[in-house]
């Protein structure tokens, strides 16, 4: 198990993979890939039950599942130095004849990758599917899911979140990055969703806030935490409280860098502010 | 042959930003609704200078399409707006059921139509809307070419009473159409006259096909250029009428070729005039990332592609 400082040099290192992959191609998603930096991090290299290498069906290994795909480059960054794909892959992020697509797809064999997502709302629906899979086979890993909070206004989630609890799936953890942003403005502006504790808890969900949302020990506590409330009867929600653009000062508090990619001097910026740890790809 | 200058490259949908301006002022029972994506539809300035007729909905495509159909029933004029894949098949038994079964007056406004949106990939380029929307009876289908004829189709669908598929894109792209010109559904536009040859060009393929027509007139053959802004309903005299003259026929479209205007082309020869044709379409295949330009060369939608498609159809004439 890695200790804290090196999973905060691993977040380090992630952040520059970001920006970088941004910057290269002039689009993408920095905003909300920099704020869910720490729990990717925590989750593969601390949290999740994994086997070497990848194959599609995942068997007795905990499963991921990305709905809010535009955060790509987070995913991308944490798999490649997970050991999924070579780091130098990095390279072709977004590029014509790449893997690593705009938004993440199984298209191309990207390995790590077991859905397309993009289209926003479909991902809960997904690691429901799974869940129930991993039940009928007698597996008792469990299914870890990232929402948006803005996506979180597609109808489609709350059509699992429904059936979630009315079938107990309680091998279940699904996590929303609750930064209050999202393209047009802040949540509150544009669909102001009131508590999405009280939601999901009088959808019948254990539900459990991590404030410190970029905080990696704080994290790894709430995962635990939640890992020890599954097989319960209920399926579990973490309401992760994260800051959009975390880690590169200019990038934070509001939504301006939910798509956005940093000129020449901008990156340099955020790279002084987040220094090379385990090697630049 | 016919020249055409183009005044600038800019991307269409700010074409559709511009029409809902002019139908801020003009229009006032026109109410426009938004999923999360004002900015990348160029809704800013209406929103800002109407906003009891501005509706943002979240990032909910689905709820979108059932308030505006809801909306025309006391007379508004909804346009709902978002990207072709979440403004079409997000929604498609929305659209199907509470608007053109329901016969509603809603216009379904989509950017971001096609490969050209480029580096966001697959999951965001709709190749097979002009086919959704085509299948629904009762659904005018528009896929207009340049700044200009969107800004102008914007307003036109406006006084058509009934549902409207209005398609367009992201990129910048040459802007060679009248300024301020009308726009008449349905009625195809003769670009360039020609006897070799018939191109049917729609949305960004129409200024690829100019190229192509210029390209071939230098190897002596004579390409006539028609503008298809219209796919449904399909300007059925004026493609006969060319085919009558020149016995074969390239279409070309940034879509699917099954379902998409090329189709709807080989079902109306099929029955009055069986000619050769050649689709300029993609090969049933999903899109992926890159740019605009870099995608447009492989999957074949280019000026070099339909000088290629002609040459093939000629060989077979
Ligand atoms: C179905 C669908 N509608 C719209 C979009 C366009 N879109 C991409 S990201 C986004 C905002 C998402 O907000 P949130 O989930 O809060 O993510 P954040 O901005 O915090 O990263 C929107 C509207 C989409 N990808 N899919
Ligand atoms: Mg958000």
């Amino acid at each position: 198990m890695p200790n804290t400082k090196q999973l905060e040099d691993f977040v380090s290192q992630v952040r520059r993979d970001i920006v970088r992959q941004v910057h290269q191609v002039s689009s993408g998603h920095p905003g909300g890939s920099l704020g869910c930096t720490e729990f990717f991090v925590a989750l593969y290299q601390e949290v999740m039950k994994r086997k070497e290498g990848f194959d599609m069906d995942g068997k007795d290994e905990d499963l991921f599942f990305l709905s809010n795909g535009h955060i790509s480059p987070v995913f991308y960054s944490v798999l490649a130095r997970s050991g999924y794909f070579p780091v130098e892959e990095l390279n072709t992020f977004r590029k014509i004849d790449s893997r690593l697509q705009g938004h993440p797809t199984t298209h191309e064999g990207l390995p790590g990758i077991r859905i397309a997502s993009g289209s926003l709302g479909q991902g809960m629906s997904v690691a429901l599917g799974a869940a129930q899979t991993k039940k009928l086979n007698g597996d008792d890993s469990l299914v870890y899911s990232l929402h948006g909070d803005g996506e979180l206004q597609e109808g489609q989630n709350w059509e699992a979140i429904l059936y979630a609890a009315g079938n107990k799936v309680d091998n279940l953890i699904a996590t929303i990055d609750l930064n209050g942003q999202q393209i047009d403005g802040s949540t509150d502006d544009v669909l102001n969703m009131g508590s999405v504790r009280a939601k999901f808890e009088a959808f019948g969900w254990d539900v459990l806030d991590v404030e410190k949302g970029n905080d990696i020990e704080a994290i790894i506590a709430g995962l635990n935490e939640a890992k020890s409330r599954t097989g319960k009867g209920k399926p579990v929600c973490i309401l992760l409280h994260t800051i959009m653009g975390h880690g590169v000062d200019f990038m934070m508090n509001g939504h301006a860098w939910h798509g956005k990619a940093p000129n020449d001097e901008q990156l340099e910026k955020a790279l002084a502010q987040n220094p090379e740890t385990l090697g630049d790809y | 042959m016919k020249k055409f200058t183009n005044s600038g490259n800019i991307d269409t949908r700010s074409g559709f930003g511009a029409g809902m301006d002019e139908l801020g002022k003009t229009h006032e029972d026109v109410v426009a609704l938004c999923a999360d994506l004002t900015g990348s539809l160029k809704l800013n300035d209406f929103a800002k200078n109407h906003p009891e007729r501005f509706f943002q909905t979240g990032i909910a495509e689905a709820n979108m399409i059932g308030m505006a159909a809801g909306m025309t029933i006391g007379g508004k004029i909804p346009y709902a707006t978002s990207f072709a894949n979440f403004a079409t098949g997000r929604v498609y038994d929305q659209i199907r059921q509470s608007v053109a079964y329901s016969g509603k007056n809603v216009k379904i406004c989509a950017s971001h139509a096609g490969l050209t949106l480029g580096e966001d990939g697959a999951t965001h380029q709709i190749l097979e809307d002009l086919g959704l929307m085509k299948m629904l009876p009762g659904m005018t289908v528009i896929n207009p070419c340049d700044f200009n004829q969107t800004k102008a189709a914007t307003i036109a669908i406006a006084d058509h009473d009934g549902p409207v598929y209005l398609r367009f894109g992201r990129p910048s792209v040459p802007n060679f159409t009248e300024a301020d010109g009308k726009f008449e559904i349905g009625k195809a536009l003769h670009l360039v006259e020609g006897s070799d040859v018939t191109i049917l060009a729609t949305g960004h393929l129409v200024w690829h096909a100019l190229e192509a027509a210029e390209a071939l007139e230098e190897k002596g053959i004579s390409a006539e250029v028609i503008n298809i802004h219209t796919i449904k309903p399909l300007d059925d005299e004026a493609i006969l009428n060319s085919i009558k003259k020149t016995r074969c026929v390239v279409t070309c479209e940034e879509h699917n070729y099954l379902g998409g205007l090329g189709e709807s082309v080989s079902g109306l020869l099929a029955k009055n005039d069986p000619v050769y044709q050649e689709f300029v379409a993609t090969n049933d295949t999903f899109g992926e990332s890159g740019t605009p330009a870099q995608l447009m060369e492989k999957y074949g939608l280019n000026t070099k592609s339909i000088v290629e498609a002609v040459n093939r159809v000629l060989a077979k004439k």
